[in-house]
């Protein structure tokens, strides 16, 4: 069978925030470009982020980027790279600014500058106080860039192929990736797009998770293509648990309600935050407010029936301020918890969100794997957003800064595919086996006659994950967690789907997709028992401390043998001085 | 010719306009005449005869009659374009529904100055 | 729960039919689409597009009961049963639920959905005051849904002419933005007896709105500006 090729300069994968910014730039750079997505762009899963993008414009209040810097080392608990870090809090400003250019409708300060409001984590003067640095169109900040973003290609001229699945990476014997196989959902058409430069922008896979705050398509697409193709996954044990998803929904309650003057209560009506962070209360950044909660739950002190969640109570903001800064959150609370929040406290519980770790690439966007320790590049490869670990949450985010993250690092990747290309006159030839798997997994579908059911399996997975590998780590749940989660992986081979036709066949997407979320699952389960220590969200009860000496490294998971490999944190910053690690607290 | 979708004939607000203008004339005509019935001596040919004989209550239900014929010109015409997609059929229609107002309206003339 | 979901696969069916859905759902299931989600689990032929899950990503628009809206928010509890579900109305049906929407972007596109400002760029932001932003509310939180546009006879008879009220109401979110420069040429854009006039204020699209626009009003603000410039 042949399959139809199309040649392109650039093809991007994912039209979320991160690819869009990227596909942005090589648009505008006269590239040919081909932009991928599962779903219509501004269906991503950028358009539910709520609070803010962070920046210190200083608009309201003193700020600068070396304080920005700090908090975000701090949140990462300094397991970020330095020199990543210093990069992207440096950009953000002029990130933030191009963003205004281009449309975005940021709320505005009465002399008509972006308004800025307090975020967790986000502190003034090294830790001293709450400042006013989460950038904010109301509380549908994401749903604004990611519109705004889609128009400005719209301007550009950017080349869509919407509902359009990648499958695999093509990737040659000299380890250079030369494009993709990719699926036209609507007609079952798999084609070959080739490209001198691929570029990953698929976001995360928090549908590992019961409970999540993440769409349905946040299936990590990229992480398994990677995977797949021999690619290490870096940091996999760090998942960022959001402390306000509405409980029992999982739909997102953004921390801008707290950084809006909201905050959270136990069943007895007690600020219990004050207790785990006396300076900055509930603004302290979010591994250590899921923890409160957890453990404020875990002790019997959550409300409820049954005291399974905690209360965010907000009604004392006043029904101007919520309907003016909040109202997506006033409409979330009466259609997913049943509560008027300017009456009554939302139910909310720690659900995961983030993740932080991914696909291994450098301040340009390049992936690249582990030679004997040392990073080499992969020629063809880059990966920007979510899926990707540059690392500059490290540990634990701080929020608004994903939002940040995708804009620097999907120009930055872009502006690097840019310099990359300029010399490449003729494109590599395929490698012959370039469609194998993907037609092989695609065969195997169709030909099951009986097997696994997708639902099932990816149920498993899922409360695999929520029960032995929450915001609290115990040695033996682990153990037994990595045990269920490869019989999980094996089950996934033996996947099958009734429906075989080729028209829209989302049963078929669905197991495709699980084909992703199982490698995110098995990297997970696997990263998070071999580190033996607490750091940022990963919390052992049998290494309760941060060990400094020991584990100041990055993970690296392979597929192949599920191998494990280490990496020093980039304790250097570019110009500045390094922030040593200290104990962490707020 | 190839069958593509053409836009962009550049009028419409004029159109729109008229019919909310001659809308607003129709309104304050059929109310004043309301008013003038009820407030007149009881109703028969006559009467009614006599209602029409001033020269201003002739050109006030000229305009009337006009702003109602315009009306309904614009009206017709958007269902038409509505429901009607072969050209030359709509064209004919056009066509029909044109001849008949400005005939309508000549009458009208006739009928006023008639009196 | 009872449901009639409407069943089309072009590679199997001669015509599209309604087939009958009785199942048992989890307490957790509280919304139309986790229903949805849930027959799927036994029927995996049922296609639909879903993503979000918290109306905000407008994948899953469809008629429900007879009225466009939004799976993911519309609450089990309120729908009558059998709940009678079929794709949005006045668009080419693909398979089941999920239906073409190049129609839809097309006209949506037409009207240049991008800030146009030809000034130089500003060293920091563009300023813009409260007020002036204020304006843009109940209009850039439109999430592209369709729910209003396939909800509107003046759309269903010209998808290919009429803007539709998605489109008009973002062509209004630019001329309202104190930022965008180019309101003759959006304006000029419009000036056209379908694009633009042939919105009648039948209102289905505020009726339909998940999001609680209303792109009526936004209309008649442009016609209001169109008489302006003229008179």
């Amino acid at each position: 069978m042949s399959i139809a090729k199309r040649q392109f300069d650039a093809v991007v994968v994912g039209a979320g925030g991160s690819g869009l910014r990227a596909a942005l730039q090589l648009s505008e750079s006269n590239l040919k470009v081909a932009v991928l997505s599962k779903v219509f762009p501004t269906r991503s899963h950028t358009v539910a982020a709520q609070g803010g993008v962070a920046a210190s414009l200083g608009n309201d209040g003193e700020d600068n980027w070396h304080w920005h810097m700090f908090d975000t080392v701090k949140g990462s608990d300094y397991l970020g790279d330095q020199d990543a870090i210093e990069f992207m809090c440096r950009k953000a400003n002029e990130a933030v600014y191009e963003l205004e250019h281009f449309g975005m409708p940021f709320d505005r300060t009465p002399d008509g500058r972006i308004y800025q409001r307090p975020f967790g984590g986000q502190t003034r003067n090294y830790g001293e106080g709450p400042v006013k640095r989460s950038c904010a169109a109301a509380d549908r900040t994401g749903h604004a860039m990611l519109h705004t973003l889609y128009q400005r290609n719209v301007r550009a001229h950017t080349q869509f192929f919407v509902e359009w699945m990648a499958l695999d990476l093509i990737r040659d014997q000299s380890g250079d990736v030369l494009g993709v196989v990719a699926m036209e959902m609507e007609t079952g058409e798999v084609m070959i797009l080739q490209a001198k430069a691929t570029l990953l922008a698929t976001g995360g896979a928090g549908r590992i998770y019961s409970a999540s705050t993440n769409a349905f398509i946040n299936t990590g697409d990229g992480l398994g293509m990677a995977a797949r193709a021999g690619i290490p996954l870096e940091d996999m044990e760090f998942w960022q648990f959001h402390p306000t998803g509405v409980a029992g929904a999982g739909v997102l309650i953004t921390e801008g309600v707290r950084g809006e003057g909201g905050f959270l209560l136990n069943k007895n009506g007690e600020r219990f935050m004050e207790r785990y962070a006396p300076t900055v209360k509930d603004l302290a950044s979010r591994d250590v407010v899921s923890r409160a909660m957890a453990t404020e739950i875990k002790e019997g002190r959550g409300a409820g029936k049954d005291g399974e969640y905690i209360l965010l109570k907000l009604d004392h903001l006043g029904a101007d301020v919520i309907d003016k800064r909040l109202p997506g959150i006033r409409e979330i609370a009466m259609k997913f918890a049943n509560v008027d929040c300017t009456k009554d406290p939302i139910p909310v519980v720690p659900t995961c969100h983030y993740q932080m770790g991914g696909v291994p690439t450098n301040i340009h966007g390049q992936v690249y794997t582990l030679d004997n320790g040392a990073e080499k590049v992969v020629r063809g490869l880059y990966a920007a957003g979510e899926c990707s670990c540059v690392s500059v949450h490290g540990a634990n985010r701080l929020g608004t800064n994903s939002l940040l993250d995708l804009l620097v690092f999907g120009k930055s990747a872009a502006e690097q595919v840019v310099r990359d290309i300029a010399g490449d006159k003729a494109h590599k030839d395929l490698p012959k086996d370039a469609t194998d798997r993907p037609l092989g997994r695609l065969a195997r579908l169709d030909g099951a006659t009986s097997g696994e059911s997708v639902a099932e399996v990816g149920a498993e997975m899922r409360r695999t994950m929520q029960l032995h590998c929450g915001v609290f780590r115990f040695p033996d749940s682990l153990a037994e967690g990595v045990r269920k989660m490869l019989a999980v992986a094996e089950r996934v081979k033996r996947t099958f789907t009734k429906d075989k036709s080729k028209v829209f066949n989302t049963a078929r997407i669905e197991a495709l997709e699980l084909d992703n979320l199982v490698e995110t699952a098995v990297s997970s389960m696997i990263s998070a028992t071999a580190r033996q220590e607490s750091r940022g969200a990963h919390d052992r009860s049998d290494f309760p401390n941060r060990d400094d000496v020991n584990w100041m490294k990055h993970t690296f998971w392979s597929k192949d043998g599920n191998r494990l490999e280490y990496k020093a944190v980039k304790l250097k910053p570019l110009t500045v001085e390094t922030f040593q690690p200290k104990a962490r607290v707020y | 010719m190839v069958n593509r979708t053409i836009v962009g004939a550049h009028y419409g607000l004029r159109d729109w306009l008229y019919q909310r203008i001659t809308a607003v004339i129709m309104v304050v005509y059929v109310a004043g005449f309301f008013v003038l019935l009820c407030n007149g001596p009881k109703l028969d040919f006559a009467t009614w005869r006599m209602m029409f004989t001033p020269q201003w209550m002739k050109y006030a239900t000229l305009l009337f009659l006009f702003s109602l014929y315009l009306h309904a010109w614009i009206g017709v015409r958007d269902i038409v374009m509505d429901y009607v997609k072969h050209a030359g059929v709509r064209l004919a229609l056009y066509a029909v529904f044109v001849i008949a107002l400005l005939l309508y309206a000549a009458w009208s003339v006739r009928i006023l100055w008639g009196i | 729960m009872r449901f009639s979901i409407y069943r089309y696969n072009p590679d199997i069916d001669a015509e599209p039919r309604m087939q009958d859905y009785d199942i048992a759902l989890e307490p957790t299931d509280r919304m139309l689409l986790d229903a949805l989600v849930r027959i799927k689990e036994h029927d995996d032929t049922l296609s639909l597009r879903r993503s979000c899950r918290e109306g905000v990503c407008g994948s899953d628009a469809m008629n429900i009961n007879g009225r466009n809206g939004l799976a993911c928010i519309t609450k089990l509890a309120d729908v009558k049963e059998p709940v009678v579900i079929r794709p949005l109305p006045g668009l080419p049906v693909i398979r089941d639920l999920i239906v073409d929407m190049s129609q839809f972007f097309k006209q949506y596109h037409s009207i240049k959905p991008y800030l146009q400002n030809d000034t130089p760029e500003p060293e920091k932001e563009r300023l813009q005051s409260p007020a002036d932003r204020e304006e843009l509310n109940g209009l850039y939180e439109c999430i592209l849904c369709a729910c209003c546009s396939t909800a509107c006879p003046s759309f269903w008879w010209n998808p290919d002419k009429f803007v539709g009220p998605a489109g008009l109401l973002q062509a209004y979110r630019f001329i309202a933005d104190t930022r965008d420069e180019a309101t003759n040429e959006r304006l000029d854009n419009l000036e056209d007896p379908y694009r633009l006039f042939r919105c009648h204020s039948i209102m289905n699209c505020v009726d339909v709105c998940p999001k609680g626009l209303n792109p009526t009003r936004a209309i008649g603000k442009i016609k209001e500006m169109m008489v302006k410039r003229t008179v």
